[in-house]
């Protein structure tokens, strides 16, 4: 635990981080940054655990919809990374110390294990995500997802009341 | 504005909203999962004008009829949870010009996304499966985008301004 709480302090005082943490605008700006790229992650990802459920898109099957949608997911998902990155290291032993931070990391690994599980051994097993249908392992992996997703938002926001005096 | 603000946190539910401290992260959460809404049927429509989308066999027509009712139905849901996140905290906000330049944007945004479906259905490809929009219409569909960005960034810096 030093051991990291020592790494993350080197990381704090990086130049990166230091011209983040010092400037009044570079953090409100990479937070905005952040904030419209994981509309855009959450959102795809709405449209496609809506088609599992089968509460819309159902005119395309399943894998039309997943290979419209997935490459913005991606896309919005990377400039969330990279700009919770930044904003990470310019405060990075007090986020590694916040429960909210701890909480949302994690479900963050529980949303990708989901994904990976569905996409890597249930879709290959359930051969048929046809045109209108839907499938149970397929609900169950969208409403897990929904879940994780949406308390993802909430301990993200949570950070901003439990870090610093903005919000 | 200062005299509504004031009346406004001196209210029963505003002291109910404040002194539960996982209620305006709640709400907030509830106003970002909408915006998500707002934003992904927003940029779908706008790739599917302007020809990125990789659903070419899909018409306009089609992506609107599968969108449009997200847009506004994640409005509705914007406007539930962002009036009680004024009444909460209103001298953070009514008096603040970032609140009034993102209602103003706001506005501005909504009424561009409804020129946009206008002059779409207007287009005579709007029902083509391969239909492309015109000039005017892609025009639109990326002033749309950047209007509802606008709004996203207008509201996240009222955190970072004090009301004059």
């Amino acid at each position: 635990m030093e051991h990291i709480i020592a790494l993350l302090q080197e990381l704090e005082h990086t130049p990166l981080a230091v011209t983040i943490a010092q400037s009044a605008w570079a953090f409100p700006i990479i937070e905005t940054v952040h904030v419209i790229a994981l509309t855009l992650t959450i959102g795809t990802v709405l449209i496609l655990d809506l088609r599992l459920l089968g509460l819309a898109s159902l005119r395309q099957p399943y894998a039309a919809v997943r290979r419209e949608v997935q490459p913005w997911t991606w896309a919005a998902f990377g400039v969330a990374a990279v700009s919770g990155s930044l904003m990470f290291i310019s405060q990075a032993s007090e986020y590694f110390e916040n429960t909210a931070f701890r909480i949302k990391l994690g479900l963050l690994a529980l949303a990708g294990l989901n994904m990976l599980t569905f996409e890597l051994i249930i879709r290959r097993r359930a051969a048929a995500f046809e045109k209108g249908s839907t499938r149970w392992p397929g609900r169950i992996a969208a409403l897990l997802s929904l879940a994780f997703w949406i308390s993802i938002v909430f301990f993200g926001r949570r950070i901003g009341f439990t870090m610093s005096p903005e919000n | 504005m200062l005299a509504l603000a004031r009346w406004l946190s001196e209210t029963a539910a505003s002291g109910f909203i404040r002194e539960r401290d996982w209620l305006i992260p709640l709400l907030q959460t509830l106003h970002i999962l909408a915006i998500a809404a707002v934003m992904s049927s927003a940029l779908a429509i706008d790739l599917r004008v302007l020809s990125f989308a990789r659903v070419p066999s899909q018409s306009i027509a089609d992506t609107v009829a599968r969108f449009a009712p997200w847009i506004w139905g994640g409005l509705i849901v914007l406007a539930v949870s962002g009036a009680p996140l004024i009444v909460a905290e209103p001298r953070r906000t009514l008096p603040n010009p970032t609140f009034q330049i993102k209602m103003t944007l706001l506005v501005l945004a909504a009424a561009a996304t409804v020129a946009l479906l206008i002059s779409l259905r207007r287009d005579a490809g709007f029902y083509a499966a391969s239909g492309r929009a015109n000039g005017a219409a892609r025009l639109l569909a990326v002033v749309v985008l950047a209007l509802w960005c606008a709004v996203a960034v207008a509201g996240r810096f009222i955190a970072y301004t004090q009301p004059a």
